[in-house]
């Protein structure tokens, strides 16, 4: 089904588009919901945008659930391991 | 009935002023004929809904599927449309209904139009046809696995979303309802409420679920197309359009 779910939050950081080039990403959307190109029922979304570049500014991401999590856990642990004066 | 069909992307006058995208498949004959109007699902304007507008042409009918996010994302990539317009809460049901109106419209007012016209939506647009059907003059309406038509919605995120159970007393056209029986949104118990307040109102309508089939069991470049499922329901749908929208 389509879930209607969508998280959305700022962000602030880069991302390198298909053609090589980096922008900056001001937006991001999270949602479970059925993929364009991964081949699953439905995946864990995550779309990085900078809006004010148009629709094409989207960095696109389609992971299965499992998946997702075991990218939330590596992320969670570098940021863990990082010393707290790097992160303010 | 002549297999030859012209496709071509055309606007519609949208009634907030707008020019709206649509892609308009027309058969190659001079036979009068109905029309449909087909809502293309969440995930946006694609190839495999743009597939279905010519598969309805090849089938004897004028087709058409308004771009529900032309306004926002003109030209853009389907999937990165669908992306901007998720991310700024969807597409409101007015809006949706005004469209379906104006390519209706559109539809009836072509030269070998019989005046008769049809709406049909997958997943998303399963409930949006419905919502269509409800609000406007058309004369058949198919659902294809169409989530919240009846159930209730995730609450408290962006795009708000709601059942269609107060409207249903309104439905104005006959209904064809397609479901796979190991979908769970709908579930087997949503499609039977939907079943159960439609046959309360005497409202018209054949429901066909397919065991073994899940949601989207139409769609032939996904893993969830299921080829038994989706033949016979194109074979249902045939037989429902050409018995209200035949000349």
């Amino acid at each position: 089904m389509c879930t209607y779910i969508t998280v959305k939050t700022d962000i602030d950081g880069s991302a390198k588009a298909p053609g090589g080039k980096w922008f900056r990403v001001t937006d991001a959307a999270a949602y479970f919901d059925h993929p364009v190109h991964a081949m699953a029922e439905h995946t864990l979304n995550l779309d990085l945008t900078d809006p004010a570049g148009g629709p094409g500014q989207r960095i696109a991401l389609e992971l299965t659930a499992a998946s997702a999590q075991r990218v939330i856990d590596a992320i969670q642990e570098a940021l863990d391991a990082a010393p707290a004066a790097l992160k303010e | 009935m002549s297999d030859s069909l012209t496709a071509t992307t055309v606007h519609l006058a949208g009634e907030d002023g707008s020019r709206v995208e649509a892609y308009l498949a027309t058969p190659g004959s001079d036979e009068p004929r109905g029309g449909v109007v087909v809502i293309h699902h969440l995930p946006g304007y694609d190839r495999a809904t743009k597939e279905m507008v010519r598969r309805f042409a090849e089938l004897g009918y004028d087709a058409i599927c308004p771009n529900l996010y032309s306004r926002e994302a003109p030209g853009a990539d389907p999937s990165d449309a669908a992306a901007l317009v998720r991310a700024a809460g969807g597409v409101p049901d007015e809006r949706l209904v005004s469209d379906v109106k104006v390519a209706a419209a559109y539809l009836r007012a072509l030269p070998h139009a019989n005046g008769k016209v049809g709406v049909i939506g997958h997943c998303s647009g399963g409930r949006q046809a419905v919502l269509a059907a409800c609000r406007l003059d058309l004369d058949a309406a198919v659902d294809c696995y169409g989530a919240f038509v009846t159930g209730t919605p995730p609450a408290e995120h962006p795009l708000n979303v709601t059942n269609l159970v107060p409207l249903l007393p309104q439905l104005r056209a006959p209904l064809l309802g397609l479901f796979g029986a190991e979908d769970k949104f709908p579930s087997p118990e949503q499609v039977a409420e939907l079943d159960e307040i439609l046959t309360a109102n005497d409202k018209p309508h054949q429901f066909f679920s397919y065991d073994g089939a899940g949601h989207a069991f139409f769609a032939v470049d996904r893993p969830s197309y299921n080829v038994a499922a989706a033949n016979d329901g194109w074979e249902r749908i045939e037989t429902f359009y050409a018995e209200h929208l035949g000349a």
